[in-house]
């Protein structure tokens, strides 16, 4: 029967693998200018004879699609890794108000800075939204220790969200006039503007923090069973629980910084990689949830861009309208059985 | 048996500096079950958490063939000691194998793959208890019967010398209840594992335990053999049981007495009369009853139920002075049901007692 799992691991695999390629130069070659394989090709290794499909290859295409794939890489993994946290299979850095803490930060810090004329670089953009994603977590720990029902927890955080988002509605509405289009577009969420440099800093946290994850295997299956078999398991808890709060942080953190929140992904994909893999399984989940995540977010990124061309939609807007059916899917599927058992 | 794996040098136990329960000594071999009881809040759970090293115990010890728990690393006790609780898995999407498989976890590597000798291991553990036909299937779509088992087969996975079991037949129906105390003996022998448990169905305490450790009021109030915990009216103490009676001899317990005057007599013996004497309890009529053996099997029912009980000592033919005493009984009753079919030559006096209702009873016609 375990020959018959690793057929179908294998399988899942090979699939979100084609995906994400497949996404991943869909999102180099769609746009206003239409370009071939070729020509994106040729971009690509520098052998580009037209100057103009080089550049938006180079400077705005490419990157979009490595931010859109590894901020959805990291979105997901935080939200599995949240779901480890509290054994909850909806939470995530969204619906827990972790993503709406960063961008309250992040956006008081622009504010703040611009003031002075003075522009964040990328590793200060990610400290602020990591700052922010703590004090949410913060808050949602406090609350997690009184409250014991799963569905109040997330209430919650949604709350905690509102909260945060109102706060930087307030902000932005006393801001400088030149700030407000640029804040705005970002607290929107969307993955334009990216550059190669951020892609940088974006890549080496993302696959650093998603790496611990990995490590995190072993314990996070023991934790699966409830933290009295972990104990006996030899798990040293406090030192996991700390290790799972400041990975999850760290990523959601890093796609808001630059991308701003983006929702209801971290629940999604996940569930939906539980589904097809037929296992929760923390070793064979958290890459596939990176991939998934990725492929998840290229394709919501497509649908942002191309659409209604020109004109460019928010990536929640996308994610929200995939990603929150399946939540709901996630949620009855757990009601289903608690009933049953 | 040969040889103590676990016991415990004067061990106080409880949350932070509140004690629970204190001076905790005992001695578990190789093969053994102990069996903790004790009134609901006693401590029992709090024990076995302190022996699982969950909680830091207070003062004393509590040692591994020889060796302090307190000493060693999280890993080494996880090899020495594992676990077996009631906690509900609501683990996603995880096979039973799965989770035999977690039992695993002290002895592989830092991804935690299973290596071939993992896998043998764990093959073993289910079918020790019987549970390969399982292992496909998800932990949240099986009995509680049959959870337990895999938890039990999980256990024994991670190869302890120490299995602590936490109230492991609750929610289990009566045979899923003796299936598993039977795997688990037959586990702790076949295995040289000493086993722990909680147990709150005394019947069964006393049935599958080598030992049994008594908790009441923060102490051990009593640690020994089966025989010498059930004796005289003592489990009846140990609970403070005030709303009924316990039979020791069969570890049940009987409902409360209806006292009063008697307004029913019961004729019975041999057992003949348990289901009367529970009817009437059951409808709140205090009864009386008689003539019965003090070595007959109902004279435990009998004494705890009937609100005046006419009794004969043992192996003796019924003597005419107890004839007497229930005669005067049974005449001051407004009704007598007789549930003897036969009378031998030792209960004479019971069919002189019906004889002497019957001619009672033809007199008034």
């Amino acid at each position: 029967m375990s020959r018959k799992r690793a057929i179908r691991w294998t399988l899942c695999y090979a699939v979100l693998v084609m995906l994400a390629a497949v996404f991943f130069v869909l999102e180099l070659v769609t746009g206003s200018a239409k370009l071939s394989v070729s020509e994106v090709l040729n971009a690509l290794t520098g052998n580009g004879s037209s100057t103009s499909a080089s550049t938006i290859v180079r400077n705005i295409r490419l990157p979009r699609a490595l931010a859109a794939a590894l901020l959805g890489g990291a979105l997901s993994v935080s939200g599995f890794l949240l779901q480890s946290f509290f054994s909850n299979p909806i939470a995530g850095p969204y619906v827990l108000g972790i993503s709406s803490g960063a961008k309250l930060t992040v956006a008081l810090s622009m504010m703040l800075t611009m003031k002075y004329g003075i522009l964040l670089n990328s590793a200060e953009m990610v400290g602020a939204a990591f700052v922010g994603s703590m004090l949410s977590m913060g808050a949602i720990l406090l609350l997690s220790g009184r409250v014991k029902n799963m569905a109040q927890l997330i209430i919650a955080g949604v709350m905690i969200g509102y909260i945060c988002s109102a706060l930087t509605e307030l902000a932005v509405t006393f801001a400088d006039d030149a700030n407000i289009v640029n804040l705005h577009n970002w607290s929107m969420g969307s993955f334009s503007g990216i550059d190669m440099d951020n892609v940088k800093v974006i890549a080496v946290i993302v696959l650093a923090a998603s790496a611990a994850a990995f490590m995190l295997s072993k314990p996070m299956g023991a934790y699966q069973l409830g933290e009295s078999y972990a104990k006996n398991m030899g798990v040293d808890l406090k030192l996991f629980r700390a290790a799972l709060i400041l990975l999850s942080s760290i990523l959601s953190a890093c796609v808001t910084a630059f991308a701003g929140p983006v929702s209801f992904v971290g629940i999604a994909v996940p569930h939906l990689v539980k589904t097809a893999f037929g296992t929760a399984k923390p070793i064979i989940i958290i890459p596939a949830s990176f991939i998934g995540g990725a492929v998840f977010c290229l394709v919501c990124d497509l649908i942002a861009r191309m659409l209604f061309a020109p004109v460019e939609l928010s990536i929640s807007t996308v994610t929200a309208v995939f990603g929150a059916p399946v939540v709901i899917m996630a949620m009855l599927s757990r009601r289903s059985q608690k009933g049953s058992a | 048996m040969n040889g103590t794996v676990l016991n415990s040098e004067n061990l106080s136990v409880g949350y932070g500096k509140k004690v629970v329960v204190s001076g905790l000594e005992f001695e578990v071999g190789r093969g053994e079950i102990l069996t903790v009881i004790g009134p609901n809040g006693a401590g029992k759970s709090t024990i076995l958490k302190s022996i699982a090293a969950q909680l830091p115990v207070i003062s004393g010890s509590v040692n591994i063939s020889g060796t302090p728990v307190s000493g060693m690393s999280a890993q080494d006790i996880a090899k020495n000691v594992s676990v077996c609780l009631t906690e509900r898995i609501t683990a996603e999407r995880m096979t039973c194998e799965d989770i035999v498989s977690t039992g695993r976890y002290p002895y592989t590597g830092r991804l935690g793959l299973l290596s071939d000798d993992d896998r043998r291991i764990v093959r073993e553990a289910m079918e020790l208890t019987g549970t390969v036909y399982l292992a496909d299937t998800d932990i949240r779509h099986i009995s509680d019967g049959q959870r337990q088992t895999v938890m039990l087969a999980r256990a024994i996975a991670q190869q302890p010398e120490v299995l602590l079991l936490d109230e492991p037949t609750s929610f289990l129906d009566i045979n899923n209840k003796l299936k598993l105390l039977n795997t688990l003996k037959e586990l702790a022998r076949s295995r040289n594992i000493a086993v722990v448990q909680t147990l709150h169905e005394l019947d069964l305490a006393q049935r599958f335990s080598d030992k049994i450790l008594c908790i009441k009021d923060g102490r051990a109030d009593r640690t020994g053999t089966p025989e010498e915990v059930f004796s005289g009216d003592y489990i009846s103490r140990l609970y403070g049981i005030d709303s009924g009676s316990f039979l020791t001899a069969f570890g049940t317990a009987e409902a409360r007495k209806i006292t009063g005057e008697p307004e029913v007599f019961v004729i019975g013996g041999g057992g003949s009369a348990v289901d009367t004497y529970r009817r009437l309890q059951r409808q709140g009529i205090p009864f009386a009853a008689g003539i019965i053996h003090e070595n007959d099997i109902e004279y435990p029912v009998a004494s705890s139920l009937a609100a005046e009980l006419v009794t004969e000592k043992a192996f003796e033919p019924v003597s005419d002075e107890s004839v007497h005493k229930a005669i005067d009984i049974m005449r001051k009753c407004s009704e007598v049901i007789c549930c003897l079919k036969e009378f031998g030559s030792m209960n004479m006096g019971n069919k002189k007692l019906l004889d002497d209702y019957t001619s009672r009873m033809k007199n008034k016609q």
